[in-house]
């Protein structure tokens, strides 16, 4: 799917570029002529938009984060890349809200012509993915191009994004991608990856190349080769970015646990608190569901299928002629939940969630995903030990 | 791409009672999809209505035949078609009833309602090759006498037995009236060399499955036809989702020893 992967430090030994070097790099994405998407300072939030240089990353900025809880703040430093996950993921791009998926006419004869959407052909740049959202995007793949059909749009969108992974540094209260396996340090299928490097010494990035076309660039950029402190640096800040995890999951096999709970006590608790409004899976770098619409213009001779996204908390989701299947609150928290940590390995096999925290950060009634699996977890041991083990 | 229905041309459109119809379908052009199982489902596009999934009722001579019983805005517009008219059809989708899988034993077909039409390709490929299996026998439930399916070709299915029973009927009924595991007591069948396809209502699904199981048919060789709102057919919209089981994928079909402890759980 993406460019041909080299082994790091082989023809592309690891670098430094300067505070600079980000300039550069913007600038020579866009010469190859990609559309570069970065982050931004935009109406309170740091937001994945296009960027036209680099001058528009969020120098200075970082985030307070907690559930149901988002501000900027003013940094002490330039850092550009202190920030954790945003309200957007890279999903906004690869797999937009909104498509056309075809279109068709109804000549007089009643007969009708179908066309398939051509995909635009896009040339991404993904600037600043962080190791939990690479791992979303693969988590993605999986799901629109690993199965026995394929979305062609998806691909096409896919295949052409050249990513840029930036190492995790500064983890917010509510990440726990160590706990999922997917962060903070960097992990195979970026084209470049970068560490940001600020101290006394100055700005800089410590970079290397994951694949052919991430050596190429790397080199037509204006670096130096990386020296021991620097490489020393970024090793011990993401280290302890480790160490700062906001959340943790319970150290179990969430899969098992959330295939042993689906009569749990919690559900009802949780449902109490869950407005069903779906955020969660707007935010969440990894949820798919779409639905479509079949629109017609006036004429009614033109008709054109859009798809959108749409959330398992949707009471008609699971309509059928007799009626939804799940309709209570309780039934589609679960579904959200137990699919996410559970089922997803079932259909394809990897979890679906990557520890970034975006769902509870937007929750409305701060909602968190840790303290229910830490919660279910609980419940299940109390179980065990009162001789009400249900699990097979 | 699976995603882009491809233009059928309606070649007959016949009632099978007052909401029900049969529609039959060519390709338009050259092109046709690849070749249904029974069992399968194809996702039928209303022009400028929208969608839904049918099960394949018929597959004779290339004809894709489906039975649709005109209960939404788009399966209303699919029985009004007129011969001539153009229909989008996309598919194959799914898991078929895997008939072959049941060579040399006997067979219990059960059918509530308008599942019926999924099993209508399966007994038709039994009864053509007679010597294939064993015993065949094919159970129906519809609510009253007015709703029963393919009355002309239930005749034909008894091999040896084909029954049907109703929820309730007129004067004028001398059949049997009462639930469709009533007519097991007639039917001939080893129950641990028997494979079941059973297709209906949820609540039909369980209770059959459940008589079944008592009479000693092994779960896994009993095969249910789920329902769950099919929307991409393709596994990518998440709608159809039964737990681990993505129904347009991993079904309809299912066996019975998977599905079990899934409809169990309410609201799953």
């Amino acid at each position: 799917m993406t460019a041909v992967a080299v082994p790091p430090d082989a023809d592309s030994p690891a670098c430094v570029l300067d505070g600079e070097g980000v300039g550069a790099l913007v600038r020579e994405l866009r010469a190859r002529g990609r559309t570069v998407i970065g982050p931004t300072v935009r109406d309170g939030a740091v937001v994945l938009a296009e960027l036209e240089s680099a001058d528009e990353l969020p120098y200075g900025w970082g985030v307070e984060l907690e559930a149901g809880h988002y501000r900027i703040r003013r940094r002490s430093d330039t850092a550009a890349f202190a920030h954790s996950a945003g309200p957007q993921s890279w999903k906004n791009f690869l797999h937009p809200e909104r498509v056309r998926q075809w279109s068709a006419d109804r000549g007089p004869d009643g007969g009708v012509t179908v066309r398939a959407e051509r995909p635009e052909p896009t040339s991404f740049a993904f600037l600043g993915v962080r190791p939990c959202d690479l791992r979303a995007i693969q988590i993605q793949d999986r799901v629109m191009t690993g199965g026995r059909h394929r979305d062609d749009a998806y691909e096409e969108r896919r295949s052409g994004a050249f990513l840029v992974l930036v190492e995790c540094t500064e983890p917010g209260a509510t990440c726990f991608c160590v706990s999922m396996g997917t962060g903070p340090a960097a992990q195979p299928g970026y084209d470049l990856a970068l560490t940001e490097v600020l101290d006394s010494a100055g700005h800089r990035f410590l970079a290397r190349a994951g694949t052919a076309r991430g050596a190429e660039v790397l080199r037509s950029l204006p670096r130096r080769p990386a020296d021991d402190v620097t490489r020393t640096r970024a090793r011990e800040d993401v280290e302890a970015a480790a160490g700062r995890m906001g959340r943790t999951m319970p150290p179990v096999d969430l899969r098992a646990l959330m295939a042993d709970s689906l009569t749990a006590e919690r559900w009802d608790d949780v449902a109490a608190r869950c407005l069903t409004c779906g955020n969660c899976t707007m935010a969440c770098p990894t949820c798919f569901c779409t639905t479509t619409e079949d629109v017609t213009d006036l004429t009614g001779d033109h008709a054109e299928r859009w798809r959108r996204w749409e959330s398992c908390y949707d009471l008609d989701f699971t309509h059928l002629p007799g009626g939804s299947v799940r309709t209570s609150p309780r039934s589609r928290y679960r579904q959200w939940l137990t699919h996410k940590l559970g089922t997803w390995w079932d259909q394809f096999d990897s979890s679906g969630c990557v520890g970034c925290g975006r769902c509870l950060v937007w929750c409305p009634v701060a909602i968190d995903i840790t303290e229910e699996a830490h919660a279910l977890h609980q419940e299940a041991l109390d179980r065990r030990a009162g001789g009400k083990d249900e699990a097979p | 791409m699976t995603a882009v229905p491809l233009p059928y041309r309606v070649v007959g459109n016949r009632a099978e009672t007052t909401d029900t119809r049969t529609v039959e379908l060519l390709p338009v052009g050259d092109g046709a999809l690849p070749a249904f199982r029974p069992g399968q489902f194809a996702m039928l596009y209303a022009f400028g209505v929208g969608e839904i999934p049918v099960s394949v009722a018929g597959l004779r001579d290339g004809v894709l035949t489906h039975t649709i019983r005109g209960v939404g805005a788009v399966s209303r517009a699919l029985c009004a078609v007129r011969p001539g008219a153009h229909v989008g059809v996309r598919g194959p989708f799914g898991t078929g009833w895997d008939l072959a899988t049941a060579a040399g034993r006997d067979l219990l077909v059960v059918a509530g309602g308008i599942g019926l039409a999924p099993l209508r390709p399966l007994v038709q490929a039994v009864v053509s090759m007679p010597h294939r299996h064993g015993r065949l026998n094919v159970l129906i439930g519809a609510r009253t006498p007015e709703d029963l399916l393919y009355r002309d070709e239930l005749e034909g299915w008894a091999r040896p037995y084909c029954g049907v029973t109703v929820d309730r009927a007129g004067t004028d009924w001398r059949g049997q009236v009462g639930v469709v595991t009533t007519l097991l007591d007639q039917a001939t069948f080893t129950p641990h060399d028997t494979t079941a396809f059973v297709c209906g209502p949820e609540v039909m699904i369980r209770a059959t499955a459940r008589e079944l199981l008592h009479r000693g048919v092994p779960a896994r060789h009993i095969r249910v036809s789920l329902e769950r709102n099919m929307h991409c057919a393709t596994g990518h919209c998440g709608h159809c989702q039964l737990g681990p089981l993505l129904l347009c994928r991993d079904g309809p079909v299912v066996g019975y020893d998977r599905a079990q402890p899934l409809l169990a759980v309410r609201e799953l």
